[in-house]
């Protein structure tokens, strides 16, 4: 299968890329189609980016549904821990 | 089958007049031969189609490949460049072909073409082959698993696809599809109602769909590889190209 789906999001942060370099990132696409590395048929792919340095500035995970599923609900968990007067989802 | 070949990569005129980069492989043998050109699956002009490109030649054929992500992003890693083709909505339709027409007109400018050229084209490249099909004069296309040459993409479709019904009365040459019956883009029900209307159409056209192969079953260095399916469907591409494309 070949979605061709994919889901854009802007994002502001910094990420560990190419070279060990950091580099701050814009940009998200996440999309489910065939990884190029990863041992499944599908993964959840999910790139961040930093388009104005180049194709290359780029950390790409591949990750099979199910670890995706558990990684976005940890990111969620993480947010509901934290209070709302640091930008988190929780109480206080 | 050609013992000695060489491979390299060249520039090619493509869409708008644009330089683009492409791949040729090329029997050593001076005798006259039929050209493919291979348009590569959605993670880009990777290793493994480049031996796609070679394995062309060592059948008999000139062989090219345009990197259709080259105004993307040249010079960068396939899967780099795949990432940010389709951050920006994948390739319009209309560059597609006129890279493919480039490629076509680069084989038939060398000195060894018979005058004929065959285009196949693997995942996204399957559609974009029969697209190719229906909009220039090719002598023979293959379409290995193409999702929405028929079909309707999800709404709030983000990339620049739709499907190819309008064009299939336009097709110009004889259509090898090649399909697994477990792939579900495109299912078949797909395959299933692009053979009615090339059939309504009196289009030539040969389709075989393998039990147990899903989407990609070309693919040797994927889990999706199916050797089965894959053997077969080489024979049917030398049996189709040596049909079509002999001199």
């Amino acid at each position: 299968m070949c979605t061709y789906l994919t889901f854009a999001e802007a994002v502001s942060g910094s990420a560990k890329g190419p070279g060990g370099r950091w580099m701050r990132v814009t940009d998200a696409t996440v999309y489910f189609d065939h990884p190029v590395h990863a041992m499944a048929e599908h993964t959840i792919n999910v790139d961040i980016t930093d388009p104005g340095a180049g194709p290359s500035a780029r950390v790409a995970l591949e990750l099979t549904p199910d670890s995706a599923r558990r990684l976005a609900s940890a990111i969620g968990a993480a947010l509901a821990s934290a209070p709302a007067s640091l930008g988190g989802d929780g109480d206080g | 089958m050609s013992e000695n070949l060489s491979a390299r990569t060249v520039k090619i005129r493509g869409f708008g007049g644009d330089e683009v980069e492409a791949y040729l492989a090329t029997p050593d043998d001076a005798g006259r031969r039929g050209g493919v050109v291979v348009i590569h699956h959605m993670p880009g002009y990777d290793r493994a189609t480049k031996e796609i490109v070679r394995r062309f030649a060592e059948m008999g054929y000139d062989a090219i490949c345009p990197n259709l992500y080259w105004r993307e992003a040249p010079g960068a890693d396939p899967d780099d460049a795949a990432a940010k083709a389709r951050a920006q909505g994948g390739v319009p339709d209309e560059r597609l072909i006129g890279d493919v027409e480039g490629a076509a007109d680069y084989l038939r400018s060398l000195p060894t073409s018979n005058g004929k050229v065959g285009v196949i084209g693997y995942c996204s490249g399957g559609r974009q082959s029969v697209l190719a099909a229906c909009n220039l004069d090719l002598d023979a296309a293959v379409d290995c698993y193409g999702a929405f040459v028929t079909g309707t993409p999800p709404e709030g479709f983000p990339l620049q696809v739709r499907n190819l019904v309008d064009q299939l009365p336009n097709l110009r040459c004889p259509l090898l599809g090649l399909f697994g019956a477990e792939d579900k883009f495109p299912s078949p029900e797909h395959v299933a109602e692009l053979d009615s209307i090339l059939a309504a159409h009196a289009k030539e056209h040969e389709f075989h769909s393998y039990p147990g192969a899903g989407h990609s079953f070309f693919s040797v260095d994927r889990p999706a590889y199916n050797v089965e399916a894959a053997n077969d469907g080489w024979q049917r591409i030398a049996d189709f190209f040596g049909k079509h494309l002999a001199g």
